[in-house]
């Protein structure tokens, strides 16, 4: 009997390496994206909108096909495209930069429309690709490249919570926050992030899934350090959970 | 097709459905918002899709979205919402879409007003966006070209893979005038192998404009500069108004000026008077060639322009060495008659008006 | 007996799926990959359960799980 394999690379992966620092979270969020367009069928039907950050590379990960979109405009993207071709399965993958800051107009628009596609959230408390400045999402106290004292609440505010946020709209959606930091909860990622994909699939409503990440190099923490960081900085003020269904009453 | 009375906001809008475009996302901006109340009506009567973006930053990129999806897509604004969109018209062209943007002016800068301006020249020929890019941009001088050249501007966007704004002002979109559409619509979906439709049995489709090698992007800039030189082979357009005779005053304006200047010149004609207008119809590629020529033949050039002076560098650039340039600028959304005009060209065949010197009129006032 | 397949070259050291093995059977190599990170190891195949924990935890796709047995669906993945 020939050996089966039990825990493969995904189709919709390709085969290159990223260029993702050691330990960085962003590879296994790709991978529970992949695994949903595979087990759904959804590859050879798919747009990625691909952000401005460290992700924005991601078109080089993703077997299907792919559009690049200035900084914060992906919701944009993603709206034109599934408005031009509903029968595609459209996905934006956005960092806190990217999605929280610069596009939020785009994001609380496209989510109050009800626009039937879906965002990869990924809030790792910083930006990353531009080397370490604070971002909206940043922790109160966190020291970054442009909050060296940590980051000053009375200066600049609270750290904005996403999926609170879009969960307050009146039109029907899926917002959850999971995490990736230990095994347990990357496969409750998984299940959120394909349950997106299935909403999505059914043309049922807009959905998004905010996935806490690590920035271990912009961190200064190693990858181990960083996950426990999540654990005991980001999930206190981020709790995980589902925030809003489809099913809620409006 | 019999001739139909229509605003040219709406004639816009119809010309966009009759070139075959079936999505359409915008936001209001007085003068031209009537585009989006005509076609949030037309649209759902050829399957179409009308959506209100919440911004003209969003408009411009679910345009972007979209045409990288494979269909025809436009836009309508003005002045300020096309300073919005400057960015992603940067990234359009980089990315090499089709798309069509129609810019009804209004004057500016910053709110300015609502009335007609022509001040947005540069913004539409020098690029309102960064890097190495050209929009190809027609400048209707009637309601019937706004049609043609919105019919046209989706055959050249797809032609060159490339954004082509149609550049009127106020004027063109309010005033209605009878106009005919072709008799054949465009109902075929264009063919865009290289569109994000789904990577089935083929590599992968990518639409972007990032490129961090040198090399890459270098190659894409070439690629880009390339095009440009095409259309400026290829494209350029412009009409000759009794600017094949000698002149002793040569008109250049173009839009709704190059109509109150023939006025004009009809009237100083039939008092004998030699004046002639050349009035470019693409604004990029600029008729450099034909304004050259033909102030080869003039004794003086007279620029008109609801501006304070835009397009007169360009032709000052493409005029012969020797030939004085006049600028004659009306703006604020004052709209100078025909009598203006006339007046101004006499001035300078009476020799009373002064030409725009190297550097400009302050050093000549004092 | 389940069987873990790590491609050195495409592990990045960042030792996460040391971290997830409940056997406790993962560690990092001596040797340098081309990339000149240190890459994980399996130290003692015969006791690892198939759990595919490592893979789930890794990054980078570095690790594949095959078997032969029957296997115990811990959980739905």
């Amino acid at each position: 009997m020939t050996a089966a394999t039990i825990f493969g690379t995904p189709e919709s992966l390709t085969d290159r390496v990223t260029h993702y620092c050691p330990g960085c979270t962003h590879g296994i969020i790709h991978r529970l994206v992949a695994e949903s367009l595979d087990e759904l069928g959804l590859r050879e039907t798919t747009v990625g909108i691909a952000p401005v950050g460290c992700a924005v590379l991601a078109y080089h990960y993703f077997a299907c096909d792919f559009q690049e979109a200035p900084h914060g405009r992906a919701p944009a993207l993603a709206t034109g495209a599934k408005r031009a071709r509903p029968d595609l399965t459209v996905f934006t993958y956005q960092g806190d930069g990217d999605l929280a800051s610069i596009g939020t107009a785009e994001l609380i628009h496209a989510a109050n429309r009800g626009e039937k596609f879906t965002i990869i959230f990924v809030n790792n408390a910083i930006y990353g690709m531009t080397g370490g400045q604070m971002a909206p999402t940043t922790m109160p106290g966190q020291v970054t490249s442009t909050s060296p004292a940590g980051r000053d609440v009375d200066q600049v505010g609270y750290p904005l919570r996403v999926a609170e946020l879009i969960a307050t709209l009146r039109t029907p959606s899926y917002v959850e926050r999971v995490s990736v930091h230990t095994p347990h909860h990357i496969i409750n990622a998984k299940r959120a992030v394909r349950q997106a994909f299935e909403y999505q699939k059914a043309g049922r409503c807009f959905s998004l899934v905010e996935v806490l990440s690590t920035c271990p190099t912009n961190w200064g923490l190693t990858p181990l350090e960083s996950l426990k960081w999540v654990e005991e900085t980001m999930l206190p003020y981020y709790p995980l959970g589902l925030k809003k269904s489809p099913d809620d009453e409006v | 097709m019999a001739k139909k009375l229509m605003k040219g906001n709406e004639a816009i809008g119809e010309a966009a459905v009759q070139a075959g475009c079936r999505h359409y996302f915008a936001y209001p901006i007085t003068p031209q918002t009537e585009v989006a109340e005509y076609l949030v009506r037309r649209m759902p009567e050829v399957d179409g899709v009308f959506l209100q973006a919440e911004s003209e930053v969003a408009a411009s990129n679910m345009l972007f979205g979209a045409s990288a999806a494979g269909v025809r897509t436009f836009t309508s604004s003005s002045s300020p919402g096309i300073s919005l969109m400057a960015e992603s018209i940067s990234y359009i062209a980089g990315a090499q879409l089709p798309v069509v943007y129609v810019n009804i002016m209004r004057g500016g800068p910053g709110l300015g007003g609502i009335l007609p301006a022509q001040s947005d020249y540069f913004q539409a020929t020098k690029g309102g966006g960064h890097g190495d890019y050209h929009l190809l941009v027609l400048a209707p001088s009637t309601v019937q070209e706004a049609v043609d050249h919105v019919i046209l501007a989706f055959e050249l966007a797809e032609k060159y893979r490339n954004p082509v704004m149609v550049l009127g002002d106020g004027m063109i979109g309010q005033m209605m005038e009878p106009v005919q559409f072709p008799a054949e619509a465009v109902t075929e979906p264009p063919d865009r192998p290289w569109a994000t439709v789904g990577m089935k049995n083929r590599p992968q489709n990518l639409i972007r404009s990032l490129f961090l090698n040198a090399d890459e992007l270098e190659a894409n800039n070439l690629e880009l500069r390339a095009k440009y030189d095409l259309m400026e082979r290829d494209e350029v357009r412009f009409e000759f108004y009794h600017a094949d005779e000698e002149m002793d005053v040569m008109v250049v304006a173009y839009g709704t000026m190059a109509r109150i200047a023939k006025t004009a010149i009809d009237a100083l004609r039939a008092d004998g008077v030699k004046v002639g207008l050349v009035r470019p119809i693409s604004l990029y590629p600029f008729p450099k060639r034909a304004v050259r020529e033909a102030a080869g033949r003039a004794k003086a050039v007279l620029v008109v322009e609801l501006s304070t002076g835009q397009m007169v560098e360009d032709v000052e650039w493409a005029a012969p060495e020797g030939v004085p340039i006049h600028f004659f600028g009306k703006v604020g959304g004052n709209i100078p008659p025909p009598e203006d005009i006339s007046e101004e060209i006499s001035k300078v065949l009476g020799g009373k008006a002064t030409p725009r010197g190297l550097y400009g009129r302050v050093e000549e006032a004092s | 007996m389940p069987k873990v397949l790590i491609e050195p070259d495409r592990c990045k050291g960042c030792e996460l799926c040391n971290a997830a093995c409940p056997q406790q059977i993962l560690a990092m190599s001596k040797e340098i990959n081309t990339k000149g990170y240190f890459y994980a190891q399996v130290t003692d195949p015969t006791r690892c359960i198939g759990c595919r924990l490592c893979a789930i935890s890794c990054p980078d796709v570095a690790i594949a799980v095959r078997t032969h047995a029957v296997r115990y669906n811990l959980f739905e993945y």
